[in-house]
């Protein structure tokens, strides 16, 4: 009795957790992170990933509403909790005004940072919705754009919040 | 890179993981606590530790929070970095917290860190440490033979080395509320937002008639731990607040920490940027 009640450590488990929406069910093995599985074994290829030691912020995802990185959480700690990725958040609609001015603004260029980018600044637009410039970029600091120089990106964002401002 | 093999379980209860601890980690070998993960899956993916078994306290929510009892506040290991920052509780008792959070890593890594994890880690460039160091924190350790506390002042022993013993977990932090009229300030310098701090101090003072009584000085990243500067901080108990007092408190400051160089600056740039943000921070703090 003592011994079937002891908690053993494991190297797969059955994880069931919310992902964009529907839950699923999946055997995963422990040691791998929360974007390698979404990549690989859910098909889930907009979350990027880049250094894998939490400094670029490719990996950004939203983990029960709160963005983390996806690198540095195991996939089998989602246990019962809610992902949701990139895909989610463009398929509900819920970025594409920023999806916009993104695009409108030259915000991107190659796309590598941008899902993570996506995903930072909605969190800064739900936290602080008036943020400044300076609060913008200090809210991206953690995730690299290599190709931009930010600047577009902050001008996006500004228009965005600002846009926002007046539709509430 | 990925992380090595290895095996996870995730802990039910406190008793659980310091079982678990004791049965799969031998002479601080086998097996780590898993924390927030913000510096433990880094060091996995980049192979510098292979631990054989992980052991996840992430979901024992008895050990995160923030409570107000009897003149402290005790902050439980697995508070995380943000909650820390969005606590009013914290705001009110603890401002020194709520100043230095926004200098730690950025907002996806501070919605995962704990407090216990960075204490644990104890980078010496790290803004915990030296706030628990400067507010006199007291550390609250769980081990199988029972429960002990250690000051922060003795806990930090060294580069990423602390008081802990291989089988213990921090539960707690517990932090007196400094007296009313407390003045404080934060200040660090660091390559880029959110980067470890190059150098930077935690000032803590009293202050009678425009005077400065009680002044604490602790600084990070200028030592392989947190370091008080307190004959520094005595010169402007002594001298008040001056432009000759701070000369002379960033001479005595060049007596008092000896930095090592680290791979970003040298021991000079680092002894220089201490001696800056010592007039920096003495200036704020009267203004
Ligand atoms: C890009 C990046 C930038 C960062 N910048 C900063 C910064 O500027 N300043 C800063 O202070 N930190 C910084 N960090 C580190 C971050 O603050 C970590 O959250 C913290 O150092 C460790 O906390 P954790 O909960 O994530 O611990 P984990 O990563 O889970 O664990 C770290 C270590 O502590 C041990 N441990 C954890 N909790 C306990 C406990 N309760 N009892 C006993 N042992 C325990 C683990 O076994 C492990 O050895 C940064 C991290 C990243 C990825
Ligand atoms: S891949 Fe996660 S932060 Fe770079
Ligand atoms: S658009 Fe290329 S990295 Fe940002």
């Amino acid at each position: 009795m003592k011994a079937a009640a002891m908690n053993a450590p494991e190297t797969l488990i059955d994880t069931t957790l919310t992902l964009n929406g529907e839950a699923i069910t999946r055997r995963i093995p422990v040691r791998q992170n929360l974007v390698d599985f979404l990549r690989e074994e859910m098909g889930l290829t907009g979350t990027h990933i880049g250094c894998e030691h939490g400094v670029c912020g490719a990996c950004t995802v939203r983990v029960d509403g709160n963005i983390v990185r996806g690198c540095l959480m195991l996939a089998v700690q989602a246990e019962g909790r809610t992902v949701e990725t990139i895909e989610g958040l463009s398929d509900s609609g819920e970025i594409a005004d920023l999806q916009d001015a993104f695009h409108k603004r030259n915000a991107l260029q190659c796309g590598f940072c941008t899902p993570g980018m996506l995903l930072t600044v909605q969190d800064l637009a739900q936290k602080n919705p008036r943020a400044t410039r300076e609060q913008i970029r200090e809210h991206i600091s953690g995730n690299y754009c290599r190709c931009t120089g930010y600047q577009a990106i902050v001008d996006a964002v500004e228009t965005v919040l600002a846009a926002r401002q007046i539709k509430v | 890179m990925k992380a090595p093999p290895f095996a996870y379980v995730r802990a039910r209860s406190l008793a659980d993981a310091l079982d678990l601890l004791e049965r799969h980690n031998h002479d601080g070998e086998g097996a780590k606590i898993l924390a927030g993960g913000q510096s433990l899956m880094p060091a996995l993916n980049m192979r510098l530790s292979s631990p054989a078994v992980l052991i996840d306290i992430s979901r024992l929510q008895e050990q995160a929070g923030i409570c107000v009892k009897d003149g402290h506040v005790h902050i439980g290991a697995l508070t995380t970095h943000a909650a820390i920052g969005n606590s009013a509780a914290i705001r009110q008792h603890l401002p020194l917290l709520a100043d230095a959070v926004e200098h730690i890593a950025h907002p996806a890594i501070r919605n995962a860190g704990t407090f216990g994890g960075s204490l644990a880690t104890a980078d010496p460039a790290a803004e915990w440490p030296a706030c628990c160091v400067a507010l006199d924190a007291q550390i609250v350790l769980a081990g199988k033979a029972g429960t002990r506390t250690v000051a922060a002042r003795d806990f930090f022993q060294g580069l990423y080395a602390t008081a802990m013993q291989p089988n213990e977990i921090i539960t707690e932090v517990v932090i007196p509320i400094p007296a009313a009229g407390t003045r404080h300030a934060f200040l660090e310098l660091a390559r880029r937002r959110g980067d470890y701090a190059m150098v930077g101090v935690a000032a803590l003072a009293t202050f009678s008639g425009g005077a400065p009584r009680d002044v604490r000085l602790t600084f990070l990243g200028a030592g392989d731990k947190p370091l008080s500067a307190t004959k520094t901080a005595q010169v402007f108990v002594n001298k008040g607040i001056s432009e000759s007092s701070l000369k002379e408190a960033q001479d005595t400051l060049a007596t008092e920490l000896d930095p090592a160089a680290d791979l970003y600056s040298t021991a000079a740039t680092k002894l220089h940027l201490a001696r800056v943000l010592t007039a920096r921070i003495m200036k704020q703090l009267v203004a």
